[in-house]
């Protein structure tokens, strides 16, 4: 459920890194308490995104939650797909379900996000 | 009751069947099994069943019952007179303001069964019991009752095959009795979401036991208050607490047609007369939006102006877009008035439409 390349965030948020290019959606413990998204709103291309600060909204029939940029920088691709198939970020949390890609000013943010165990460790803790 | 919440007969059901549970009115109910939308579908094209039973149920008899209720209730029991046939109402203060929205089922030559909101079961009760004659008899059932609603094109199928085969249902707002699995029931033939279906009352002994009978038919299935809430926003049926309280005549929540202008001896009657004659000044409408989902307490404006705030608000998965309700002045309030709801950051435009927002269900089919 936590797949051991990505890196995640305390807001649930996961990244992964390519180069200076982040891939960045929401984990599988955020889409399951969100349940079913209907709707996700996103920055457009050229936006600059800044670490721990909202970039978008993801929303479902019950509820509504913010997106935290885990890492800082410049939107490069947005997932437009989503405007028609938001339940991709249901059935495909760490796929389909991508949000944006940020190229990233500077590449040791990741540094302090967390890797999958200590992410699992995180949410056993919170529950 | 505890600091949990209160529990329905239901709740190791809720929870042996992965439900998420959430607090409502203080009591432990579940807001989702499957997901909102999933179940919602359930209901719109197969059936669904939703553990009701935090409502509240009152048994009022004797000579005197109905009198007393005539008083009590704007809606007018005549209605009812038929053995069996049940009656939508609100309760009222003098001031004309609404108690609680109730289900008035004749269930006996000099009886009646009230269902009541949870969130107003001890209002309601203390209101009613202090309002009738000590001649007649009030009994609170709802501790005893369990309350399961069967709702969906497939639902009176369902409940027919263990009724058994010369069961015969009763009528539309009606209620009638049953024998499920030798389980003495009451099925009354209403719900809460547009399509046909009923509401089963039996003792919370045997709930489990009804429950269970009934998911054992694989198109059924187990529906949350989440769903419960998008199926009757997309009639557009009123949800006491978001769409009316206490500060809400019958009138301006445009429930005039629940006070029959020729009844006039009822709580409230002078107050809601003179806003029937005057006009309300505002209006309970029915709006759409194109993007966004909007939530109860969302400014609505008009040209900018904040003229309301979202009563209810949700995402309808039929329609696959926002729906909404609002108090806005009534110049307002007809059919296409472009108007707009803030939604967080966004402002996005809403359009007046005339509630139902589903048109066709398989109640509509047969009313048809």
């Amino acid at each position: 459920m936590y797949p051991k390349d990505l890196k995640y965030d305390r807001e649930h948020e996961w990244v992964r890194l390519d180069g200076d290019i982040a891939t960045i959606g929401i984990s599988d413990f955020a889409q399951d308490q969100l349940g079913e998204v209907v709707y996700v709103d996103l920055p457009s291309v050229g936006d600059i995104v800044i670490v721990g600060e909202s970039f978008g909204e993801v929303e479902s029939v019950k509820s509504v939650s913010e997106l935290f940029a885990p890492v800082g920088g410049e939107v490069v691709e947005v997932n437009n797909e989503l405007d028609d198939t938001p339940e991709a970020v249901n059935d495909d949390s760490y796929g389909d379900g991508w949000m944006v890609k940020v190229k990233v000013d500077d590449v040791s943010d990741v540094d302090a996000l967390m890797d999958s165990v200590d992410y699992e460790a995180f949410l056993a803790e919170e529950a | 009751m505890g600091e949990e919440g209160r529990r329905t007969p239901l709740y190791d059901e809720h929870l042996a069947l992965g439900a998420r549970m959430v607090d409502f009115a203080g009591w432990q109910m579940p807001v989702q099994y499957a997901g909102i939308i999933e179940e919602h579908t359930a209901v719109r094209t197969a059936a669904g069943i939703f553990d009701v039973s935090h409502m509240g149920e009152f048994r009022i008899f004797g000579p005197e019952a109905k009198a007393a209720l005539q008083h009590v209730f704007t809606n007018d029991l005549d209605r009812i007179d038929e053995l069996g046939s049940a009656l939508y109402t609100v309760m009222c203060d003098e001031d004309g303001g609404i108690i609680d929205d109730l289900i008035v089922y004749h269930t006996g030559d000099i009886e009646y069964l009230i269902v009541a909101n949870a969130s107003n079961r001890e209002t309601d009760w203390a209101w009613i019991t202090s309002h009738i004659s000590e001649s007649v008899e009030a009994v609170d059932e709802s501790d005893r009752t369990a309350l399961i609603a069967v709702q969906g094109p497939e639902a009176l199928r369902i409940v027919g095959e263990l009724a058994g085969g010369s069961w015969v249902p009763p009528v539309r707002f009606a209620i009638g009795e049953a024998t499920l699995d030798a389980i003495p029931v009451l099925v009354g033939r209403t719900g809460y979401t547009g399509e046909d279906g009923v509401e089963v009352f039996c003792h919370v002994s045997q709930a489990a036991a009804v429950w269970r009978m009934l998911l054992s038919f694989p198109e059924i299935a187990p529906c949350g208050l989440g769903a419960r809430d998008t199926l009757r926003l997309e009639m557009g049926y009123p949800l006491y607490g978001s769409d009316m309280d206490r500060d809400t005549d019958p009138m301006t929540a445009g429930l005039g047609w629940v006070v029959p202008k020729a009844k006039a001896d009822f709580i409230g009657a002078e107050v809601i007369a003179a806003v029937r004659k005057a006009g309300p000044s505002r209006k309970l409408i029915g709006m759409t939006v194109a993007e966004g989902v909007p939530r109860h307490g969302y400014p609505v404006l008009h040209g900018g102006v904040e003229v309301g705030k979202v009563a209810s608000g949700t995402f309808s998965p039929t329609l696959g877009h926002g729906i909404a309700t609002a108090y806005v002045p009534v110049e307002l309030a007809a059919a296409e008035t472009r108007l707009e709801i803030g939604i967080r950051r966004k402002v996005v435009p809403a359009v007046v439409v005339k509630p139902p927002f589903v048109k066709t269900t398989s109640l509509s089919a047969q009313k048809s």
